[in-house]
């Protein structure tokens, strides 16, 4: 059982030649626009709001119950649904856009 | 008809149903068995997902916590599912693209090495071992509660049904099984939510009936009044802020990390289909996950309106509150001799025990539903056990079949060989979950919790830099995944056994947190402090990146590049 799978001669270069197209590495900076702002919609929602200020926002409320409290048990649960809801779509717009023709029905797998 | 025969058709159809599936899905490839093939549509994958990832605990148990734990218990609805978040922005996806069979192989494989890989495999089973037997200890318990079977019995019943759609269906039979189980097992925890809901309330619909409608104040004022803290004030138990952060993240980061909920991803047909799946698989967890808390609140309203006042004679209780003391999940204890249960805090409550389970098991009868109701909620219970024993078996036989004898052993073993030595380890997995289920060790119910430290710890980090850090190398990963785990290890032994206090108030659970950062960091300063990684993988990192080719999916050329390993 060796330790290496690739020969220990391989080279090791700092960084490498990017085997992507140019197209391919802006779509790749746009996905990542995509996933930092919902990260940080993400991030904000649950941590901020359930956590660290929920006894402010449980000073105001919603319906019967303290804001805060619906946000930490059920509402922060919808915003997940929608990030991911939002990313999907968002994904197939960058695809749209940086020009994958769509795929054939039926495909090969 | 009583119960219990109601009980015997509901679970004897269910299981025959189960049975149809894996024997309508068998599969002989290898692809099919570890990875259904990769033909697994979104919905229906995210189904799959959904009662993959709901456990006996979610199902019967995570109710009963939050109403226990109020405010706080927050922290297990969203930890359970803002993971899927991470899951689905930063895991899933890339994941997939890769176009491996598991978790292990994506990590020896980034990381050039045999040593990762065997890490990573050693850390998949233990995990699923541990959650495993406590799967089959919730078939054994609900056998033993409503069929008055004994749960030794229970346990066998639930390893031959486990065993036969696993090991002829293996992933593709488990998936189709799962989205059968999925059905059953949302009717069940929804249809006594709608009651309750509509009897209390006046909603029937359990997620409008918590923020519109007064049970919120109702229960806060009966709670006060009974000398508790009010249900919806948070840190009240006794955590402060600091934990509830920590034991949040370490959820959401063990649920992105777990082996059995990432190889889902693997089963469809294109990255794109893993994206969408990611978002019905929540979509169905959510529709439980948004119920519980109301069910949670309805059902600790209900038990302290009907058991306070309640009179000790046990002539003149309730049938259920007789039935679940018979079963020994409910005490009472006349202690000022007046006749009448007292539910208050403090010593003189004369609620001497409460079984947390029962706030789901026992809603139907204490809202006076029909007896079949009861029926479907053991059936439903059995249908999230199974279903999650299923998943982790997959991962277990897939460790030892794919990583360690296929990719590490006889790389050249042909295609029969490789299902047979799948469906042979899902035999012994199942046999060491029966065996864990029947001879649980004591410390079953903590380690299931504690594994979502370890996956964060170990799992999350590794899989992260390998996918979006190009200079992430062996020596990192290796480094950061051994001390994210040791210094878990560490502080949960030092912690349990009294040696130190708890630092900051951070429970065992919540340590996972800071084990991530300390793997983060470390993989981090280390993997720059050392040689970079070979050019063909630097490279393979960034193809990851690029847009999928529609045409050619990467399992087209995945599969011919292991067709043409067998032919050497």
């Amino acid at each position: 059982m060796s330790e290496t799978q690739q020969t220990p001669e391989a080279p090791r270069p700092e960084t490498v030649e990017s085997p992507l197209t140019r197209r391919d590495q802006e779509y790749w900076r746009a996905n990542l626009k995509l996933i930092l702002a919902l990260l940080a919609v993400w991030a904000f929602v649950s941590f901020v709001c359930s956590i660290l200020l929920i006894e402010v926002l449980n000073k105001i409320s919603l319906g019967g119950v303290p804001f805060g409290f619906w946000m930490a048990q059920q509402g922060s649960i919808y915003v997940f649904v929608v990030l991911i809801g939002v990313y999907v779509l968002g994904m197939r717009r960058l695809e749209r856009k940086y020009g994958v023709p769509s795929a054939p029905q039926g495909g090969q797998g | 008809m009583t119960v219990e025969i109601w009980t015997y058709i509901f679970v004897g159809l269910t299981f025959a149903l189960y049975l149809g599936v894996g024997w309508w899905s068998r599969v002989r490839e290898s692809s099919g068995f570890f990875v259904a093939g990769r033909g697994v549509p979104a919905v229906a994958n995210g189904m799959a997902t959904a009662s993959d990832w709901m456990s006996a605990a979610s199902f019967m148990g995570m109710a009963g916590l939050i109403s226990f734990m109020g405010s706080d218990g927050s922290m297990f609805l969203m930890g359970w599912t803002g993971g899927y978040v991470l899951l689905a922005l930063l895991l899933a996806p890339y994941l997939r693209k890769f176009g491996k069979y598991t978790v292990p192989d994506f990590i020896g494989d980034r990381y050039y090495s045999t040593s990762a890989r065997l890490v990573a495999v050693v850390c998949a089973i233990f995990v699923s071992i541990t959650y495993v037997a406590g799967q089959m200890q919730g078939v054994g318990i609900v056998f033993s509660r409503f069929l008055g079977v004994s749960v030794n019995a229970g346990v066998v019943i639930g390893m031959f049904v486990v065993a036969f759609f696993a090991v002829l269906g293996g992933m593709k039979g488990i998936t189709w099984t799962q989205v059968v189980q999925y059905m059953v097992l949302i009717m069940a925890y929804m249809i006594p939510a709608f009651a309750l809901a509509f009897l209390l309330t006046g909603n029937p619909i359990p997620q409008l009936a918590l923020p519109f409608s007064d049970i919120a104040s109702r229960l806060d004022g009966l709670s006060t009044e009974l000398g508790f803290d009010a249900y919806t004030q948070p840190f009240a138990g006794g955590r402060n802020k600091l934990d509830v952060l920590f034991i949040t993240i370490s959820l959401m980061v063990g649920t992105a990390g777990l082996p059995h909920v990432i190889v889902r991803f693997y089963t469809t047909k294109t990255v794109k289909a893993a994206r969408a799946s990611a978002f019905w698989a929540l979509i169905f967890i959510a529709i439980l996950y948004t119920t519980a808390p109301a069910l949670a609140m309805m059902a600790r309203y209900n038990f302290l309106d009907k058991i306070n006042g309640m009179p000790h004679a046990v002539e003149q209780q309730p049938d259920w509150a007789r039935k679940w003391a018979e079963a020994d999940l409910l005490a009472f204890e006349d202690k000022n001799g007046d006749g009448i249960v007292q539910y208050v805090a403090g010593d003189a409550n004369e609620v001497t025990n409460f079984n947390r389970d029962i706030v789901v098991l026992a809603a139907p009868e204490v809202t006076g539903l029909p007896d079949w109701v009861v029926a479907l909620v053991a059936a439903g219970a059995l249908a999230a056990a199974l279903s999650t024993a299923s998943g982790l078996l997959l991962v277990i036989s897939s460790a030892v079949a794919h990583d360690v004898y296929f990719r590490m052993l006889n790389p050249v073993a042909p295609e029969k060989t490789r299902v047979l030595v799948g469906r042979i380890m899902v035999l012994v997995g199942v046999l060491v979950a029966g065996y864990f289920g029947i001879n649980p060790p004591g410390y079953v119910a903590e380690t299931v919790a504690l594994a979502f430290g370890f996956a964060a710890a170990s799992f999350f980090p590794a899989i992260l830099l390998g996918i979006f850090s190009t200079r992430t190398n062996r020596e990192g990963a290796i480094a950061g995944m051994l001390s994210g785990l040791g210094f878990v290890l560490l502080y949960i032994v030092l912690v349990k056994s009294e040696t130190m206090g708890k630092v900051f108030g951070i429970s065992t659970i919540g340590i996972g947190t800071v084990g991530m950062a300390i793997n983060f960091a470390v993989t981090f300063i280390v993997s720059r402090l050392t040689a970079p990684p070979p050019a063909d993988v630097q490279e393979l990192v960034l193809s990851i990146r690029a847009m999928e080719d529609p045409v050619h999916p990467d399992h087209v050329k995945e599969t011919d590049r292991d067709e043409a390993l067998e032919e050497l």
